[in-house]
C-alpha cells in the first residue's frame, strides 16, 4: 500500500457539505431541464407568454445580495478592525433583506402572471415555468435559514469555526444566484 | 483500550466539537438515547430494523402471490381476514395482485435493498472504519432516517385507504399512475401516498449519501489515506455519490407525477387519452418522459442495491481466506467504473416501449460493457479463492453464496442486454428470475453475510454458528428453487405480471409454478431460523471479544459493542491498508490497521 502523504488541507465539513448539496441540486434542476426539453417537443401546445419584467429586477436585487454578502464576509474577517464587526453584520441583514425582496419579487411575478390568467396548469411551458420559480424560491428560502443560522453563531463567537460556516453558507447562496441566472436565460428562452 | 493518541486532522475539529460535547453528556431519557438519537450506531441499526419489518411485509405479500399463482382457483389462506372487503370470498382478484406486486417490489427494493446495506451498516460501520467520532451531521443523519421511516408509514398507509394500494407496479408508468382513480381501484389516493413515500424517501437518502460523503472525505483518522480505506467504506462511498445523482432525479420526476396527479398539469398524460369511458382533461404530456426520468434514477439504483453487497463481501471474504483479497484497486476501480456506467445503461429497460433500434443499440454497448468491471470483481473474488486455508463460517458462507447468484443472475444479463432477445424475454419470467437473483438475492446475501460478520460488534454477543449454517444451506438452496426455474419459464413464453394462468396454453406450467410457490414458502420458513438466531443470541450468545474474526479494520479495536464515541476519547491513527492478511504480524497471520509495526513488502 501507498505511503502515507497526508498533507490534508484544512477541509471543513460544512464546506463539503455544501458543494454535495449543490450537486443534488445541479442535478435535479438538469432533470426538470431536460423534462421540459422533452415535454417541449413531446406535443403542439408549447404557447409563449411574456415573462413578467420584475423578474429581471428581482435579479438584480438577487446579484446585489451576493455582493452584500462578500462585503460582510470581508469585514468579519477582520474583527480587530474598528466597527468592521458591526458593518459586517449591517451586510448581513442587508443581504437577509435583499433575499426576502427577491422571494416578495417572485411572488409578485406569480400574481402578475395569474392576473393575467395564466396558472400552473394553463399550458406546459406555465408549469415549468411556475415548478422553476418555485422550487429556487424554496431552496432560497433554505439559504436564508443557513444564513440566520450561520450569522448567530458569528455574531455569538467570531472564531474561525464560525467563519467557516458562515462561508459555506455563502457558497450556497451564491449558487442560489446562479442558479437563478441560468432558469432566467432557459425560461427567456423557452417560455 | 490503549489507542496511540494522534492529533486531530484539520477537518475533524470542525464538527468535532458538536459531536464532543453530544458524546461527553451522554442523553439520558429514553427518546434521546434509542429514538430521536444522534449517535450513528443507533441510527444505523434504526435502519436495520426498518428493513427488517419491511422485508417480513414484502416477503409475506410474495406469499400471497405465489399461493395464488400456484392456486389460481382456490381461497387464499388469511386472505378473506386480512382483506375482509376487497376479498371476502378469500379469493384473489387481479387488481388485488397487481396492489400485493406494487408493493412487493417498492417495499423491497426501497425499503429493504436500499436501506439495509446502504443505510443501514453503512450507518454503522462507516465511521468506525475511518475512525471519526460519528457522521459529519448527526443532526441530518437523525432526520435522513425518521424521513425514511416517515415515507414507509406514508407507502403502508396505502393499504389502509378505502381503495388500497396502487396497481401501477414499482416503476408506476405514467400515464396509468399520472391520471388519478379512472385507472383502476388504488389509483386514486393509494398511488398519490406512493408518490408521495417515494419523495419523502429521496430526500431521507440525498441525507444519507451527504453524510457518507463528507464523512469519508473529511472525518478520516491521521494516516487513514483514501488508499487505506476498507472496501466496505469504498463501496458506501462510491454508492453515495451514484444515490446523490439517481435520487436527485428520481425525486424531480415525482415533483412532476405528483402535479400531474393533483394540480391537472399534464407533464406525463398525453392529449385525447380515454380511460374508463372518460376523456382525460390533459393535453401534449409525454409517458416515455417519465419512464426515461424513472429509469435514469432506476438503473442506478440496482447499483445501490447491490454495491454495498461487493464492498462488504471484499471486506468480509479476506478475513475468512486468510489472505490477502487480490488487486484491491483494481477492484476500487472497477466498483467506481460501474457508478460511472451505471448512468449510461437506462434505456435498456426500454427497449420495448418504443424506442428507435439505433437508441436500443446505443445503450445495449455500454449494458455489455459495464458487465466486464463486474466480471473482473467476480474473478477477483474466486480467484482470491485459490490457496487460500478457508474458515467457513456463516458469514464466510454467505460470500460465497453471494458470488454464486450474482454470478447466475448476471450471466442471464448478458441475454437481455440485447435488443433483439430481450424483445422475446422481456415481458416474460426470465426477467422475474434475472433481478430477483442479481438485484435481490444478491444483496440479501449480502445483507447475511453483514449481519453474521458485524452483529458481535453491533450487540457485544456471537452469533450461533449452527444455526446460522442451517440458515445458509436451506436459504441458498430454496433460492436456487425459485428463481433458477424462472429463467425456464421465461424462455417458454410465460408473461409476468399477470395473476394467474387459467385457461390458456400456459396450463402446462403450473406444476412448476407450484414447485417455485413449495420452494418460496419453505425459502420463507427457513428464515425463522435467522430470526431465531438474532433472537436468541441477543439474549443468550457468548459475549463477543473485540475482535473475533481477526481482521484488521478499525472497527475490530474498539469494544463491542463500541462505546458512544467509538474510540473512548482516543484519536485512532492508521498505518496500514485494510488487506494485511497472510503476513507476519505481531498479533498472528495479519496485521491491524492501526497497528505501528513495520510490514515486510508494503
Amino acid at each position: 500500500m501507498m505511503e502515507a502523504v497526508e498533507t490534508a488541507p484544512p477541509v471543513v465539513p460544512s464546506r463539503t457539505g455544501v458543494w454535495v448539496g449543490i450537486a443534488a441540486i445541479t442535478m435535479s434542476f438538469a432533470a426538470y431541464t431536460s423534462a421540459m426539453l422533452v415535454r417541449e417537443s413531446a406535443a403542439a401546445d408549447w404557447a409563449h407568454f411574456h415573462l413578467p419584467a420584475i423578474l429581471y429586477w428581482n435579479t438584480l436585487v438577487l446579484l446585489a445580495s451576493s455582493g452584500t454578502l462578500e462585503m460582510a464576509r470581508r469585514r468579519l474577517a477582520l474583527p480587530e478592525a474598528a466597527g468592521a464587526a458591526r458593518a459586517g453584520q449591517g451586510l448581513l441583514a442587508a443581504t437577509l433583506a435583499l433575499g426576502l425582496l427577491f422571494v416578495a419579487g417572485q411572488v409578485m411575478a406569480w400574481r402578475q402572471l395569474a392576473a393575467q390568467g395564466v396558472y400552473l396548469a394553463t399550458g406546459p411551458s406555465a408549469s415549468f415555468f411556475y415548478v422553476f420559480t418555485v422550487l429556487h424560491a424554496l431552496h432560497l428560502l433554505g439559504g436564508v435559514i443557513g444564513l440566520v443560522v450561520t450569522s448567530a453563531r458569528v455574531r455569538a463567537d467570531g472564531g474561525t469555526r464560525a467563519l467557516a460556516a458562515l462561508g459555506s453558507a455563502s457558497v450556497y447562496w451564491h449558487f442560489m444566484a446562479v442558479l437563478w441566472v441560468y432558469l432566467l436565460v432557459v425560461l427567456t428562452i423557452e417560455v | 483500550m490503549d489507542q496511540p493518541s494522534a492529533p486531530m486532522p484539520p477537518g475533524m475539529r470542525e464538527t468535532a466539537a458538536l459531536i464532543h460535547k453530544l458524546k461527553l453528556e451522554p442523553p439520558q431519557s429514553f427518546l434521546r438515547k434509542y429514538v430521536f438519537s444522534l449517535d450513528h450506531k443507533v441510527i444505523g441499526k434504526q435502519y436495520l430494523d426498518l428493513a427488517l419489518v419491511a422485508v417480513v411485509t414484502g416477503m409475506v405479500l410474495s406469499w400471497f402471490m405465489r399461493f395464488h399463482l400456484a392456486f389460481p382457483k382456490s381461497t387464499v389462506p388469511l386472505l378473506s381476514t386480512l382483506a375482509p372487503k376487497s376479498a371476502a370470498d378469500g379469493l384473489m382478484t387481479p387488481e388485488m395482485y397487481l396492489a400485493l406486486m406494487t408493493m412487493h417490489g417498492t417495499i423491497m427494493v426501497f425499503f429493504v435493498l436500499t436501506t439495509a446495506p446502504f443505510a443501514g451498516f453503512g450507518n454503522y460501520v462507516l465511521p468506525i472504519q475511518v475512525g471519526a467520532e460519528d457522521m459529519a451531521f448527526p443532526r441530518f443523519n437523525m432526520m435522513s432516517f425518521w424521513v425514511t421511516f416517515t415515507a414507509f408509514l406514508v407507502l403502508v398507509a396505502a393499504f389502509f385507504v378505502p381503495d388500497g394500494p396502487p396497481i401501477s407496479g414499482w416503476t408506476a408508468y405514467a400515464p396509468l399512475s399520472a391520471i388519478g382513480k379512472d385507472a383502476g381501484p388504488g389509483m386514486g389516493t393509494g398511488q398519490t401516498l406512493w408518490a408521495i413515500s417515494i419523495a419523502l424517501f429521496c430526500v431521507g437518502q440525498l441525507l444519507g449519501a451527504l453524510n457518507f460523503i463528507a464523512t469519508t472525505l473529511d472525518l478520516r483518522a491521521k494516516g487513514m489515506t483514501l488508499a487505506r480505506l476498507p472496501f466496505s467504506t469504498w463501496a458506501w462511498f462510491i454508492t453515495s455519490v451514484i444515490g446523490l445523482i439517481a435520487f436527485s432525479v428520481l425525486f424531480p420526476a415525482l415533483v412532476l407525477l405528483i402535479l400531474d396527479r393533483v394540480a391537472g398539469t399534464s407533464f406525463f398524460i398525453p392529449a385525447g387519452l380515454v380511460v374508463s369511458d372518460k376523456l382525460q382533461p390533459h393535453s401534449g404530456g409525454s409517458p416515455m418522459l417519465w419512464q426515461h426520468l424513472f429509469w435514469f434514477f432506476g438503473h442506478p439504483e440496482v447499483y445501490i442495491a447491490i454495491l454495498p453487497g461487493f464492498g462488504i463481501i471484499s471486506h468480509i471474504l479476506p478475513a475468512f481466506l486468510r489472505k490477502p483479497l487480490l488487486g484491491p484497486r483494481v477492484l476500487i476501480a472497477c466498483m467506481a467504473a460501474i457508478a460511472l456506467l451505471s448512468y449510461t445503461v437506462w434505456g435498456h429497460h426500454m427497449f420495448l416501449s418504443g424506442m428507435n433500434p439505433v437508441s436500443a443499440t446505443l445503450f445495449s454497448v455500454p449494458t455489455l460493457i459495464i458487465t466486464i468491471p463486474a466480471t473482473i470483481t467476480t474473478l477477483l473474488w474466486i480467484g482470491s479463492i485459490y490457496g487460500a486455508r478457508i474458515r467457513l463460517t456463516t458469514a464466510a458462507l454467505f460470500c460465497l453464496g453471494f458470488v454464486s447468484v450474482f454470478v447466475s443472475g448476471g450471466i442471464s444479463g448478458f441475454f437481455l442486454a440485447q435488443p433483439s432477445i430481450d424483445t422475446y424475454l422481456h415481458g416474460t419470467y426470465f426477467v422475474v428470475g434475472h433481478f430477483h437473483f442479481v438485484m435481490a438475492v444478491a444483496a440479501i446475501f449480502g445483507i447475511f453475510a453483514g449481519t453474521y460478520f458485524w452483529f458481535p460488534k453491533m450487540y457485544g454477543k456471537m452469533m450461533n454458528e449452527t444455526l446460522g449454517k442451517w440458515h445458509f444451506f436451506l436459504t441458498f438452496i430454496g433460492v436456487y428453487c425459485i428463481f433458477m426455474p424462472m429463467h425456464y419459464l421465461g424462455l417458454a413464453g410465460n408473461v409476468r405480471r399477470y395473476s394467474a394462468f387459467t385457461d390458456d396454453y400456459m396450463q402446462g406450467s403450473l406444476p412448476l409454478h407450484r414447485f417455485i410457490t413449495f420452494a418460496a414458502l419453505f425459502t420463507g420458513a427457513a428464515q425463522l431460523l435467522f430470526l431465531l438466531n438474532l433472537v436468541y443470541s441477543r439474549l443468550k450468545g457468548p459475549p463477543a471479544p473485540v475482535n473475533p474474526w481477526e481482521a484488521t479494520s478499525l472497527e475490530w479495536t474498539v469494544p463491542s459493542p463500541p462505546p458512544l464515541d467509538n474510540f473512548g476519547g482516543a484519536h485512532p491513527e492508521v498505518f496500514h491498508g485494510p488487506n494485511e492478511y497472510g503476513v507476519k504480524g505481531s498479533s498472528g497471520d495479519f496485521v491491524m490497521q492501526n497497528s505501528p509495526e513495520k510490514v515486510a513488502g508494503e
